[in-house]
Parts: C-alpha cells; sequence; structure tokens
C-alpha cells in the first residue's frame, strides 16, 4: 500500500485534464489519464488499496465526475485531506468512494509512515498516532454504502415497483 | 432567528417550516440541466430509462454547448445519441448546437425563477442567483438519479453576507469585482456555504450580477445569490417570465451569518487572476507590458452583449498588435444576432479578431483555440487552472473583457485605465 501525497487546492484539471472530458467515456478509458497533469507516473503505479493524502480544497473546479469514477475504479481506499471541494465531495459520495477530512491525520503524516483505516470506529492511524474523523450522516452513508448512488437509485426504484 | 435566502428556500422546497444551517432535506428541483455531458449520462442508466422512463420530461433542460459543432466522429456519435433520447422520451427543452451556452439559454428562456431551485452537472450552475434562484452544480451521476426519480439531498449551507457599496468606476468592471473578493476570501473562502449579495444592488445590471454570481464556484460556494429588484423583474419580464409565474424569496432580516464582507465598489480597480488559480489576484497594473499570444472575449461569465459592447468600444477603429489571435465567444444565439446587428462584428473583424460560434468553445481545452506549450492566454473566462486549455505548459490570466480589448491592441497586459 502507498500514500499518494499532494498540496492544497487539487483541481479538477489536474485530477482529470479538461480535453479528455469528451474523448474517454468508459472507466478504462479514463484511468490512463488520472493525475496526468499534477504526477505523471500515478496512473502507472497506482495499486489498489493505495491511500491519496491532500491539502485543502480538493477537487476544486469542474463538476467533473471522471476523478472520482477513475480513482474509484482503480482501487484508491480512500482520500485523506485538509477539506474538499462540496461538488468532488457529492460525486466521490456518488461513486462509493471514501473520503476522511482530516486535517490533523494529513499534518501528522511524514513520508514512509504506515497509514490505518478504521471506518466503523471513524480512525485514522498515521505513523502510529491515532485521529477520529467525523462521520456522514446516516442518510448519506446509506449511498455510500450501496455501492454509490446508481446502485442506490436501483434499490429504490425496484422497491418502489414491488 | 431569522432565515437566510438558502434556509428559506430549502425550507420551502423541502416541505418544512424551518430549517437549521447543517439540516439534510430531500427536494425535488425544478430543473435539471445537462449539456454535452447527457450522452455519458443516460449511459449509465440506458437499462433503467428503458424500464421505467423519465420520471418527467419537463424536468430536463438539455443544451449542446461543450463541443459544438462537434469536433471528432465521437462527439458526433454522442450528440446524436442525445437526440435521439430527446425525441424519444419527448424531451422538449433540448436546445442544438448553436443556441448558446447553456447558461446562457437557461437564463434567456426564463427556466430560472426567483425562489426556484435548479440542479445541473456543471459546476457554473450557480449563475442562477443572479435572479434569485437556488442552483448548484452536480456530477454526471447523480443528474443521472434525478433523471430517474426527480429527487436528491442537500445540506443547508451556512450564509456569507456580502454587502456591495457604491458604484463601480467604468472600466472597473464586476469581473474586476468578483476577481477581487475571490483574492481576498481564496478558492475555498466560501467552500459549502451559500454567499449573498446586499447592499447598493441597484448599482449592477442584470449582466454584472449573472458574471458575478457565475463565479460564485470559484470561491467555492454552493449558490451565490442576489435578491429580487425592480431590474430584476424588469429583466425577466423581457424574457417571457410575469412576477405572477414566481415566488421571490428574501433573506430575513434576523437570519444568522457565518462571516459579512463589506467592499467599497469605487475603490475597486482593474485586476487579474494569474495563473494558475483564480484566486491568484494581482491588480492589472503590476503585470503590465506582460507579452501575451491570446485574447478571448466571451464565455459564460463575459460573453453577453454588454461585455461585447465594452470590448467593441475600446477595438472600434484599431488593429490588434500582430503577436495576438483575438477570440470571440459570443454566449448565445441571441446575444450573436444582437452584436451584428448593432455592428460590433465589423469592428471585430476589422480589428483582426475571429468569431466563434456560441458554445463554450476554447474555454475547458475541448476543441477551438488551444494553447500551445509557453503560451499565455489572457481571457474573460473563469478558469486558469494549469492545463485547463488544453495545455499544461501554458498560462492563462483571467480579467475583464475592458482588459482583455484593451491588451489585445497593445500585444502586452494592458490596464483599460491607460486606454484613451
Amino acid at each position: 500500500m502507498k500514500v499518494w501525497k499532494y498540496g492544497n487546492d487539487i483541481n479538477t484539471d489536474m485530477l482529470f485534464p479538461g480535453k479528455y472530458t469528451y474523448t474517454c467515456s468508459t472507466v478504462d478509458e479514463i484511468k490512463p489519464h488520472l493525475l496526468e497533469d499534477l504526477d505523471p507516473d500515478f496512473a502507472s503505479q497506482v495499486q489498489s488499496g493505495d491511500i491519496l493524502f491532500a491539502g485543502k480544497n480538493f477537487g476544486c473546479g469542474s463538476s467533473r465526475e471522471q476523478p472520482a469514477l477513475g480513482l474509484k475504479a482503480v482501487g484508491i481506499k480512500a482520500i485523506v485531506a485538509e477539506s474538499f471541494a462540496r461538488i468532488f465531495f457529492r460525486a466521490s459520495i456518488n461513486q462509493g468512494l471514501l473520503l476522511i477530512e482530516c486535517r490533523d491525520a494529513v499534518s501528522a503524516f511524514k513520508e514512509g509512515d504506515s497509514v490505518d483505516i478504521d471506518i466503523a470506529s471513524g480512525t485514522i492511524n498515521v505513523g502510529g498516532k491515532e485521529f477520529t474523523f467525523p462521520k456522514l450522516p446516516d442518510e448519506i452513508m446509506a449511498i455510500s454504502d450501496a455501492g454509490g448512488l446508481l446502485e442506490y437509485t436501483r434499490k429504490k426504484l425496484a422497491g418502489r415497483n414491488l | 432567528m431569522g432565515m437566510t435566502f438558502a434556509q428559506k428556500v430549502l425550507a420551502n422546497r423541502s416541505g418544512n417550516g424551518h430549517v437549521e444551517v447543517g439540516q439534510i432535506v430531500t427536494v425535488s428541483p425544478d430543473h435539471v440541466l445537462t449539456h454535452d455531458n447527457t450522452a455519458a449520462i443516460i449511459g449509465k442508466i440506458t437499462d433503467e430509462l428503458d424500464k421505467y422512463g423519465v420520471v418527467n420530461p419537463e424536468l430536463l433542460i438539455i443544451v449542446l454547448d461543450h463541443v459544438i459543432p462537434a469536433a471528432t466522429e465521437k462527439n458526433a456519435a454522442e450528440h446524436k445519441k442525445i437526440r435521439e433520447y430527446v425525441n424519444k422520451h419527448s424531451i422538449k427543452n433540448f436546445f442544438d448546437i448553436g443556441e448558446g451556452i447553456c447558461h446562457q439559454v437557461v437564463y434567456e428562456n426564463g427556466f430560472a425563477l426567483p425562489g426556484g431551485l435548479i440542479l445541473g452537472s456543471d459546476s457554473h450552475t450557480c449563475s442562477y442567483g443572479a435572479v434569485g434562484t437556488f442552483s448548484s452544480g452536480i456530477d454526471r451521476t447523480e443528474s443521472a438519479a434525478l433523471m430517474l426519480t426527480g429527487e436528491t439531498w442537500l445540506k443547508v449551507p451556512p450564509t456569507i453576507k456580502i454587502t456591495l457599496n457604491g458604484i463601480l468606476n467604468p472600466p472597473v468592471s464586476a469581473k474586476d469585482l468578483v476577481l477581487h473578493i475571490i483574492g481576498d476570501i481564496g478558492a475555498d473562502g466560501a467552500n459549502y456555504c451559500a454567499v449573498e449579495f446586499h447592499g447598493d444592488i441597484a448599482n449592477l445590471q442584470m449582466d454584472d450580477r449573472f458574471t458575478i454570481a457565475n463565479m460564485g464556484i470559484e470561491m467555492g460556494a454552493k449558490i451565490a445569490v442576489f435578491p429580487v429588484d425592480e431590474i430584476t423583474e424588469s429583466f425577466l419580464t423581457e424574457h417571457g417570465v410575469s412576477p405572477d409565474m414566481y415566488d421571490a424569496v428574501f433573506a430575513d432580516p434576523d437570519a444568522s451569518y457565518i462571516q459579512e464582507l463589506v467592499y467599497n465598489l469605487d475603490e475597486i480597480k482593474p485586476v487579474l487572476s494569474c495563473p494558475h488559480t483564480v484566486d491568484n489576484v494581482k491588480q492589472v497594473s503590476e503585470i503590465r507590458e506582460l507579452e501575451i499570444d491570446q485574447c478571448l472575449i466571451g464565455t459564460c461569465t463575459n460573453g453577453r452583449l454588454s461585455d461585447l459592447r465594452v470590448a467593441a468600444e475600446i477595438l472600434k477603429g484599431k488593429i490588434i498588435a500582430r503577436n495576438i489571435r483575438l477570440l470571440i465567444l459570443p454566449a448565445s444565439k441571441r446575444i450573436y444576432r444582437e452584436a451584428m446587428q448593432e455592428g460590433l462584428f465589423e469592428i471585430f473583424i476589422n480589428a483582426g479578431a475571429v468569431i466563434l460560434p456560441p458554445g463554450c468553445g476554447p474555454c475547458l481545452g475541448a476543441h477551438q483555440g488551444a494553447l500551445a506549450p509557453g503560451e499565455i492566454c489572457l481571457s474573460t473566462a473563469n478558469r486558469n487552472f494549469k492545463g485547463r486549455m488544453g495545455c499544461k505548459d501554458a498560462e492563462i490570466y483571467l480579467a475583464s473583457p475592458a482588459t482583455v480589448a484593451a491588451s489585445a491592441i497593445t500585444g502586452k497586459i494592458t490596464n483599460p485605465e491607460d486606454v484613451k
């Protein structure tokens, strides 16, 4: 498991350049361009179970969901940031991608630290130090738990038609 | 304790008498806006659309604007798929290529109502705060779900109150004002928040308010909203919306705000956003003389008639510098026609400009006017992120139409106050 660490205001163009928004439509087409203009090594080296750390306002900019979709698909376990931009926050819930807002965990992280996340208890252990993060309200967790908004919606619609 | 604009709209729309900041409510928007991304959205729910259909065809507004006319076979195939979907599900509010940028189309066709609620798969959906609409951006997946169910959740945001006193001194414009504010509070200064504008609002015309509301997302805001006044009412009436068609919502005088800011408009100077973040704001006078390669006047931020008039006044009888490419991008067909009839195109063409079809054009780097490595673009758009206009090794500066027009003539970043 590798931790990828980036700075503040990582915007949607850095996460997935706008020039690909109408050339790549499938997840497999999106993956090779993830973080292309931010970190050219990311797409080729990222592995399932990796974690992203970032500063404040992660995901600011467009309503572009390809970053959330792509990061979920390559197996990013969680993004830990000081704060998230709101559209990206919603987009990640809708893809079932775990976001952890925890300023202290971000400041504590040093290169080489182990990171362990316990979703049930809302705790994150960074290099032996434990931090708590706020859990999302139940009605929002239900979307994420269903595997994302489409699955959640499918279940809801099927329920209505019983 | 009274309620803010955001609290009141979300209380009305969720069937609650009162809502608290932080409360999660379920709402049904008046409209859901999508554009070229409709193809990807419907692709996620092909089976469900066949089984359940669209929850309400009137809910949807679809505008083809992002890559128009299609640049590639793939774009063309996506546009075709959208047209077939529109016909199959009898979606009335469909605007094919050339009608304009989605936000201008929504605004001109009277879809955005005071006190109304619009969500859209485009971050600049916040633009309709100009007419007192609660409007905000969502991702593609959420629009897909809304097409099927017509409802979603929203968290009641805290609100920042910004009071605007006095009047702007031309050539200083609403763009300079909003860039100045973003420079002050930062790209996340209003993250998760609603922003309410108060004060001498009557000194800002509708086009000014639209420019400001449009850039709400660049400070992270969920909505950026102006109170409805006589200027709003006459604008709406001109666009076929009579006062009996809406109930304007106003914040209570004793509403609670998490932050209050006051600006004196006569102190605002021409500014620009420097690479590569919108909040990297400097006075134009600090950057002048920097040589540029491309100028863009237009987009959903500054592609309205008043913007084009300001640019034309500066460019009249002038020729742009030899090293400059000047692109003009009217925000809609209506504006395109009006600018043409007023003779503005004659001025632009004589000055050496290229006029693009009404759409998003070069703003997102997908086609038309992409930049080469090492080039600098001065643009009236809303984002200067690295790579935004197709090249990570190019730089984008954001400014007002007056600053861009003045700079196109000299070939260097120029303060419009220095142009005689």
